[in-house]
């Protein structure tokens, strides 16, 4: 098991750094620079602004300050937010996007499996019919859409909600913005769930323990569960990136102080730094999170950790 | 007729059967499929509401009265009024919304179609000449998947709109530029199984370049997954589309996608609601047809997976 987990590791590395490398040269390609503003600013201005930004060095030699500067552990200055640097903006955002996110996985994981299961359980019935319901709505409405309905009944029709913003630990601002980054998320888990649990229940072992006698609810507890739970598991992982990557949409839509409204402003600024700190962020975060469900997977299905 | 047995007697039945022809006959696998997806109703249903759609939003336009730029000075704002002729209303710059509507449908199919297209190309070449050359090259390659797929895709789509600038055609084919990564995967797999088969080694005894054999015998034989996969990656990228005009990077003024249109509609929808619904209920319906149909084609074409 470590020796999967080192392995993993060490395949994640190169990957993060060739993405940080491609990521570097195509914003440079780029037309337009930060410093592009409306009116032009005085040419020995613009020089030492440049100059203080490395920007009048060589691309090259900008890439190798980048990098050396990443290794160390500095994204480098913000080129749009004069006073922050990037490590400063990502400390800031990074509360609200891991909050929204991580409840939001939580979340849907819990209801999704949860769905999953009454589904196939009273398969045919009309819990069922409910849940597939709930789960087609989930998958086809896009999650813009989604927020701005939301948003317009409990918001601002019945008043429940706050329609969006958000004051340091009110719950009720969280509401509505985990609802719509969650239930796309939940609809594919229960999805998933639904058909390999309707799979596991037809298997040969679980009838078994059925005519042995043990309760229904057991032979789920005990038998069940963990197979059915495989497919959900694998998908963990990219689900784990469209969580993301809506996030970003979600806190456009909500007005939310979080890393993905910085990542949006900054590639219209060209703000480099910003766009590749949050770039190398996301993606961290990604290969990070989809190591641990890699681990989880292993734990679970003993043939991946062989091969 | 002595020395014939009952088996014999069957045969030569059949063999005069088959001779007046009038015998079962035999179902390709095609019309198996087809057959499949027209008994599924969902499928059927939900085939026949996107024709329509797509029939309206390209034939619609010469039907009505107003173009999608064209303003009407004596309506602003004007709720659905049939008397004006403003069948779904104006917006806050007197434009018809049902003219607007189905310019934004058109916008969006056409996206998809495009980005679509691109993203198939560009998948399946690159997932066949992995898979059939195989060892360094499918490592190489697979690799930059691998990487691309650590991306956020729609940072990556945001980054190529702000290098692009913001060209309808090119917009399409950043999105699809985007896309094929899981179609290049589900290609690669199935190469590395197909390769392995006589036709293909039958082939390349006979002295075919790897080249042709890929073009030749391989891409034909995966129409099925990617006609499926194809299907299921349409919604996905109208999405992306309406997603990326929704944050003002897509289609620009005067044209408009269901995206834009729905991105102006929500902060007045409490006023003038029927500029986020009307789009709204196109775009829905538009998603659930494609997510039948892709599932019904999935089921018709791969019935081991039912």
């Amino acid at each position: 098991m470590l020796r999967y987990a080192f392995r993993r590791v060490l395949s994640a590395l190169p990957i993060a750094f060739i993405a940080v490398t491609v990521c570097f040269f195509i914003l440079r390609l780029a037309p337009g620079g930060p410093f592009d503003t409306g009116r032009p600013l005085p040419p020995n201005v613009l020089a030492n602004v440049r100059a203080y930004y490395n920007l009048d060095q060589p691309l090259f030699t900008q890439y190798l300050l980048y990098i050396g500067g990443v290794l160390r552990g500095n994204l480098g200055p913000s080129m749009a937010f004069y006073d922050f640097n990037v490590s400063q903006l990502l400390a800031i955002g990074l509360p609200f996007t891991l909050t929204l996110g991580f409840s939001a996985f939580v979340i849907a994981t819990f209801v999704g499996v949860l769905a999953g299961m009454v589904s196939a359980v009273y398969q045919n019935k009309w819990p069922d019919y409910v849940l597939v319901l709930a789960v087609m709505i989930g998958l086809v409405v896009p999650n813009f859409l989604m927020g701005a309905l939301l948003q317009l009944w409990f918001g601002v029709y019945l008043r429940w909600l706050p329609a969006g913003g958000w004051v340091t630990g009110s719950i009720t601002h969280l509401v509505l913005p985990v609802t719509v980054l969650a239930w796309p998320h939940a609809a594919r888990i229960s999805r998933l769930m639904r058909g390999s649990m309707i799979e596991v229940l037809g298997t040969n072992y679980v009838r078994t323990a059925k005519s042995k006698g043990l309760g229904s609810r057991l032979v789920l507890a005990r038998h069940a569960i963990k197979p059915a739970m495989i497919p959900v598991v694998s998908y963990l992982g990219p689900g784990l990136s469209y969580l993301l990557t809506g996030s970003i949409v979600v806190e456009q839509i909500f007005g939310l102080p979080g890393i993905g409204r910085y990542f949006i402003s900054a590639a219209l600024n060209r703000d480099y730094g910003l766009v590749l700190g949050t770039t190398l962020f996301y993606m961290l975060l990604i290969l990070v999170l989809n190591l641990i469900v890699d681990l989880v997977y292993a734990w679970l299905d003993p043939k991946v950790r062989y091969s | 007729m002595a020395g014939l047995t009952r088996k014999d007697e069957v045969l030569s039945a059949y063999a005069e059967k088959l001779a007046t022809l009038d015998a079962p006959k035999g179902r390709s696998l095609t019309q198996d499929a087809l057959r499949r997806l027209i008994a599924n109703k969902a499928a059927l249903v939900s085939l026949i509401l996107f024709g329509l759609i797509v029939a309206v939003a390209f034939i619609g336009p010469y039907f009505v009265p107003w173009g999608f730029a064209q303003v009407d000075w004596t309506a602003f704002r004007s709720p659905p009024n049939f008397e004006t002729s403003h069948y779904l209303g104006t917006d806050q710059n007197g434009r018809d919304v049902l003219a607007r509507l189905l310019q934004g449908t058109q916008m969006s199919l056409l996206v998809a179609l495009v980005a679509t297209l691109v993203s198939v190309f560009i998948g399946v070449i690159y997932g066949a000449i992995a898979g059939y050359f195989g060892g360094k090259v499918d490592a190489v390659m697979m690799r930059i998947v691998d990487v691309m797929y650590a991306l956020p895709y729609i940072l990556f789509v945001i980054i190529l709109m702000v290098i692009f600038g913001r060209n309808p055609l090119l917009l399409f084919a950043a999105i699809g530029l985007v896309e094929w990564l899981t179609m290049a995967r589900i290609v690669r797999g199935q190469t590395l199984a197909l390769k392995e088969k006589e036709f293909v080694e039958a082939a390349r005894a006979s002295g075919a370049k790897p080249f042709t054999i890929i073009i030749r015998h391989i891409v034909p034989n995966l129409s099925g997954p990617v006609v499926i996969y194809a299907t299921l990656t349409i919604p996905e990228i109208i999405i992306t589309e309406s997603f990326l005009s929704f944050i003002g990077m897509g289609i620009q003024e005067p044209m408009t996608s269901l995206g834009t249109l729905i991105s102006n509609g929500a902060p007045v929808a409490e006023v003038m609601p029927w500029l986020l619904v009307f789009p709204a209920v196109v775009l829905v319906t538009m998603l659930l047809c494609l997510s039948y149909i892709g599932d019904g084609l999935r089921d018709a074409l791969d019935p081991k997976d039912r």
